[in-house]
């Protein structure tokens, strides 16, 4: 029940040659354990959570999740793998405008192929969790910019993931509201038991994670802990 | 369908303007489609109403088509069919379009000749040289009934029966005695005698060699549906009709693909996410169409319900409108088809989304 990168590396065309996005990383997040990768931008860190979501295929290296290494998978089967086993908490919340906050949950069982009707009380219990409980009927106009990235988390969490990948989730918010997400995001990994990986160019609120690693022009440092 | 149920009640707007369009397209389509067939009804029905499989027509020659209105046929060729193997009836049909009048009341009909107690007629046992049987639509506008005199082209005639609503090239039939329309049709442009007939009708086994008594006959036979083509105003009014039809169909798939194909693209950022969040295109591909679809079907069924009540309105009036199946239910189904081919060519594009741009920093 854990994330793991080995020696991975990511390159992109960039005119006559390649531009290299990572190099080399390698990194290990035990299941229950949130990491912060930290960087300016640029650094590398959305292309690691893209490598780790299984969105882009790296170069060379492996990714492993939950034990499923994904090297050679076909995409759909790395679609059914990212439904099952990973959870993203987007930038932006990315909240279907015509579903209510329930609703933004029950579809992932829609696209699991089971009855949206029957996840309900699963919904009802994740936005109780993010403290949504009274906002399950509202859609998204209706909901303030950090109720919905509180939606956005839930979401995530509704196919009860072994690894959650969180990136810039504070980007759009407020000093306070940032505090609560990120607060929101450590409770949430050590309940839930994932393998969480959070990307961010802002240093603030990190003093609740477990490790913290830096990523400089593709280049992963050594997790250390948070202090 | 979670989704796609979810997104035509919040866009409600976009998606009731589309609807509209729908609804009034397969208006159009629907009354056109019973003006085609009411239009055509009164061009063919008395072709296709006859007792024949096949029509042998005076060979045109010169790589000329076919023409009821030009087609001659002798008592030679005639007689050469009705003796040809594998023939079991061949009966000559006069027709001309002329003026008949009754008292005051006068009206352009159709004059079909045909032996007395031919099967080409209706109640033909009743057809001699003096004495003719009239469709309802012609004793109508004649204004008479069974017993009643009238005149076709200077010959007084009387009303023996009244039967069926054959009509041809939009003029409602007389049916006359073969002796009385050789007396009334006007002599052909190459032969100055009066003419036999205009065709021949034939009843064929599969021990008939057309082509061998067509080449010594001088005739050239085709099936009766095919003899449809042979009447003038029937192959310009229909094919325009047809085209004019054609070009809706066409419209409306065009229109459904271009609102499907910009829906698409606006929602290209959440179809993304849904990817991102292990959403398969399969599925994706069956929630847009089946979105689609309801669509289509919702507009399409409204504006066949309003075509067929227009239908209903105005059928036994002046408007030759044909309200059947055939004209509301085809035309629907089609709408449909095309409709849906339109959007799932537009919103094939689902499969190329990036669920990578959800991550939209990423790069």
């Amino acid at each position: 029940m854990s994330l793991h990168l080995n020696d991975v590396t990511l390159t992109y065309p960039d005119g006559d040659g390649r531009l290299t996005a990572l190099d080399r990383v390698s990194m290990h997040v035990p299941e229950g354990s949130l990491t912060a990768v930290v960087g300016p931008s640029g650094s590398g860190k959305s292309s690691l959570l893209a490598v780790a979501a299984t969105l882009i295929t790296p170069d060379s290296g492996t990714v492993t999740v939950d034990g499923t290494t994904t090297a050679g998978m076909s995409r759909g089967a790395l679609t059914e793998l990212r439904r099952h086993k990973i959870g993203i908490v987007f930038q932006q919340p990315n909240l279907l405008p015509s579903l209510t906050a329930a609703e933004q949950l029950q579809v992932m069982a829609q696209l699991d192929g089971r009855s949206p009707g029957k996840a309900r009380p699963r919904a009802r219990e994740l936005l109780d969790a993010v403290g949504l409980a009274d906002q399950a009927d509202r859609r998204p106009h209706q909901l303030s910019g950090g109720q919905r990235q509180r939606v956005n988390i839930a979401r995530a969490l509704v196919n009860e993931p072994t690894v959650l990948l969180v990136d810039e989730p504070t980007s759009a918010l407020d000093h306070e509201r940032g505090a609560a997400v990120i607060d929101l995001i450590t409770r949430l990994t050590h309940r839930q038991a994932t393998a969480t990986v959070l990307v961010t160019h802002d240093r603030a609120h990190l003093g609740a994670v477990d490790r913290i690693a830096e990523v400089h022009d593709g280049r992963l440092g050594t997790p250390a802990p948070a202090d | 369908m979670f989704v796609a149920w979810r997104d035509l009640r919040f866009a409600k707007g976009r998606f009731a303007l589309m609807g509209t369009v729908i609804v009034l397209i397969t208006l159009l389509v629907g009354l056109l489609s019973g003006l085609t067939a009411g239009l055509g009804q009164q061009n063919i029905s008395a072709i296709t109403g006859l007792s024949a499989d096949r029509i042998a027509f005076d060979e045109p020659g010169d790589g000329k088509d076919l023409s009821y209105s030009h087609s001659t046929v002798t008592r030679d060729q005639w007689r050469r069919w009705a003796d040809a193997p594998g023939v079991t009836s061949a009966e000559p049909l006069g027709i001309t379009t002329t003026k008949a009048t009754a008292g005051k009341a006068s009206a352009g009909v159709s004059a079909f000749g045909v032996q007395p107690g031919s099967s080409l007629a209706p109640d033909s046992t009743r057809i001699d040289d003096h004495s003719a049987v009239l469709s309802t639509t012609a004793a109508e506008e004649l204004g008479t009934k069974k017993g009643d005199t009238f005149s076709v082209a200077g010959h007084e005639l009387t009303v023996s029966a009244v039967r069926g609503e054959a009509s041809f090239s939009h003029t409602p039939v007389v049916y006359t005695s073969l002796r009385t329309w050789q007396r009334i049709a006007p002599p052909t442009a190459e032969k100055t005698d009066t003419p036999t007939a205009t065709v021949v009708a034939l009843h064929t086994d599969s021990g008939a060699d057309v082509q061998a008594v067509d080449q010594q006959a001088g005739t050239r036979t085709v099936s009766r549906d095919d003899s449809l083509s042979a009447i003038g105003s029937y192959t310009s009014e229909n094919g325009s009709l047809q085209l004019m039809r054609g070009f809706l169909f066409a419209i409306s798939a065009l229109v459904i693909g271009a609102f499907f194909t910009v829906w698409t693209i606006q929602r290209s950022g959440d179809v993304a996410v849904l990817k991102a969040l292990g959403a398969s295109t399969g599925n994706l591909l069956r929630d847009a169409l089946g979105q689609a679809v309801v669509l289509l079907t919702g507009g399409t069924l409204i504006g066949t319900t309003f075509a067929a009540a227009v239908g209903a309105a105005v059928s036994g009036s002046a408007v030759p409108f044909a309200l059947t199946p055939a004209t509301v239910l085809v035309p629907a189904a089609v709408m449909i088809a095309l409709g849906a081919l339109g959007a799932g060519l537009s919103i094939r594009r689902i499969t190329s989304v990036d669920p990578l741009t959800a991550l939209g920093s990423a790069r």
